[in-house]
């Protein structure tokens, strides 16, 4: 989901590999892992929010699950950490098919809040079962391990990581513009209409929750291993709070725009941790109430909106109800925030 | 005309205590083009909403042949054969004709489950996609987002995409509201070409279209059928005349 011009997409691509790549020579090695796998959380999420039109507020289940269970099977049973990581992004599906099942079919609010519900008794079960997930002290010293390869360093470990993120992403941009993509775009703007068109609506919304959960669980495992832990904040609720902000801030229904988000909430994170300053929510709090009020569609939509013609150009990038005038609301939103 | 292709028995919704459909019988022979008219709030919105699985009957039960379609969720009904169109256009604002088209078209099968491959993939329908746009006069406008049609290509879009899905049971929820004449009188040609081999059920309250269309035509009063019968014979019918003339707003 890139800028309209076809002239303007392998540039832009190419410029995000780039700093993929750089990432680590820029920023602190783990800090530019904790970028590329928030990044991936956000698209996985836009996936959902963005181009189903479903506001999940309790996607902390599935970034905090696989990163329990990718942990795990990495203490436990020695494998390679992708395949650790892929367990996790498996196990994530796997819960987010009941839930999805139960809540797909709830509209707007009531979506948001049995999600957030979910996670909470998500969060309950793992801070309950402390046999298992180390209750209040987490999982340590998970291990980062190749075919005998020690990647316990992060600037390794990172390049060893991005190949999963980058599938992650891929994932994400072939759904959207899949035929089945097509469908979840014709059910984010206007559902009644593809159900009379034979499309059984529920169910694809619980193809797209299932896929948005795997592919937050791909990145929640990948933070888990890399930072060699998985804690009981992966599965709180501020966790699914933190990936809406990433994308809303970026930009609704952009992909992009989540990648930007990401980063700059991580940044900015950081740089408010290492400077010793204790009221980090109030300065990103405060920082997000001015770009939403300023930029309506997110950084990103709205830098897009800035360079591109207002005529022509892209088609199922433009952000849901562009095209007739009005903003930007998908479901479960009760305003552009 | 053969037999009753869709049946109504009894049929009835109440919301809240307003019975809106209450106790509908109607037979839509096979081929024929049947109108449902009748002053605003006569139910007949709601009607069509239980012919096509929009909301769940209170009583009765609807038949599409010998099929019972009676509580069936609006896309089965869609894919059993009964097809709608909507009164307030209701389209994707963002996608193009083609594209509304290839939806339609792909609909019934398991193509558009398939989120590993391109959505170019769409494009086998092309060619059935352009001849739909060409029938209802849409091809100059096929690449055009729908949110930017003009108000008549909007309604012309709406007819396709419910003949899209080839229907036994074509239903017109107002298909000419809010027209000018000119698009009217194209309107009336599309439904008279479309209706070949179809059966049409329309909800209309422009009576030179019901003349010129519709050869049974049902007249609905506070949710019960008043009379029915072919439109020369209900139009001088005393109940419909008082039915009509007691509701101001019944003309517009």
């Amino acid at each position: 989901m890139i800028a309209s011009r076809p002239a303007a997409r392998p540039l832009l691509l190419a410029t995000g590999l780039l700093l993929a790549l750089a990432l680590p020579w820029m920023v602190y090695p783990p800090v530019a892992l904790d970028i590329a796998c928030w990044a991936l959380f956000a698209a996985a999420l836009d996936l959902l929010l963005g181009f189903t039109g479903l506001l999940s507020f309790g996607h902390a289940a599935f970034w905090g699950t696989s990163a329990y269970v990718a942990g795990l099977i990495a203490l436990r049973s020695g494998l390679p950490f992708p395949v650790a990581v892929l367990g996790g992004a498996a196990s994530a599906a796997l819960l987010a098919l009941p839930i999805g099942y139960l809540s797909v079919r709830l509209r707007g609010i009531y979506f948001a809040m049995v999600t957030l519900a979910f996670a909470q008794m998500v969060y309950f079960v793992v801070n309950q079962w402390r046999g298992l997930t180390g209750g209040e002290n987490g999982l340590q010293g998970v291990p980062r391990e190749l075919f005998g390869l020690d990647l316990s360093d992060s600037f390794l470990f990172y390049y060893a990581g991005l190949p999963l993120v980058l599938l992650g992403f891929l994932a994400v941009w072939r759904i959207v513009r899949s035929p089945f993509g097509r469908v979840l775009a014709s059910i984010r703007d206007n559902p009644a209409r593809a159900q009379a068109l034979g499309y059984p609506v529920d169910r694809y919304r619980l193809l797209a929750f299932v896929l948005s959960a795997a592919l937050s669980g791909l990145a929640g495992g990948l933070f888990a291993v890399g930072h060699g832990f998985a804690s009981l904040e992966n599965v709180y609720w501020t966790t699914s709070g933190q990936v809406v902000m990433m994308v809303v801030l970026g930009g609704i229904g952009t992909l992009w725009g989540g990648v930007l988000g990401a980063a700059l909430v991580v940044l900015l994170n950081d740089y408010l941790v290492t400077s010793g300053f204790e009221g980090i929510g109030i300065v990103t709090g405060a920082i997000f109430v001015i770009i939403v009020l300023v930029f309506r569609r997110g950084v990103w939509g709205t830098a897009r909106d800035l360079v591109r013609p207002r005529s022509g150009g892209g088609r199922r990038d433009r952000p849901p109800g562009e095209a007739d005038g009005t903003p930007a609301r998908p479901q479960g939103v009760g305003s552009p925030v | 005309m053969d037999g009753p292709v869709l049946r109504a028995q009894g049929l009835a919704k109440e919301f809240r205590g307003f019975r809106a459909v209450d106790g509908v019988d109607l037979d839509v022979a096979e081929g024929s083009v049947h109108a449902l008219v009748g002053p605003n709030g006569a139910g007949k919105t709601t009607l069509f909403n239980l012919l096509t699985g929009f909301l769940k009957p209170s009583a009765g039960r609807i038949l599409l042949g010998d099929r019972d379609l009676t509580g069936r969720r609006p896309e089965q009904v869609a894919r059993l054969g009964v097809a709608r169109s909507f009164q307030i256009t209701s389209l994707f604002p963002q996608l193009t004709p083609r594209e509304h088209l290839e939806l339609a078209l792909a609909g019934a099968t398991r193509l558009t489950w398939r989120f590993w491959r391109s959505d170019r993939l769409l494009g086998r329908y092309a060619g059935r996609a352009a001849e739909l746009l060409d029938q209802v006069g849409l091809t100059a406008h096929a690449a055009t987002p729908a949110g930017t049609l003009a108000y008549g290509h909007k309604r012309a879009l709406e007819l396709a995409l419910a003949l899209a899905l080839d229907p036994r049971v074509l239903l017109l929820d107002e298909p000419t509201a809010g027209m000018g004449a000119e698009d009217i009188d194209r309107t009336v040609e599309l439904v008279r070409k479309v209706r070949a081999g179809r059966t049409v059920v329309m909800v209309e309250h422009n009576m030179s279209v019901v003349s010129s269309l519709a050869d049974r035509v049902t007249v609905l009063q506070s949710g019960k059928v008043l009379v029915e019968g072919p439109y020369a014979e209900i139009r001088h019918d005393p109940r419909v005349i008082s039915a009509y003339l007691g509701d101001p707003h019944a003309e517009d």
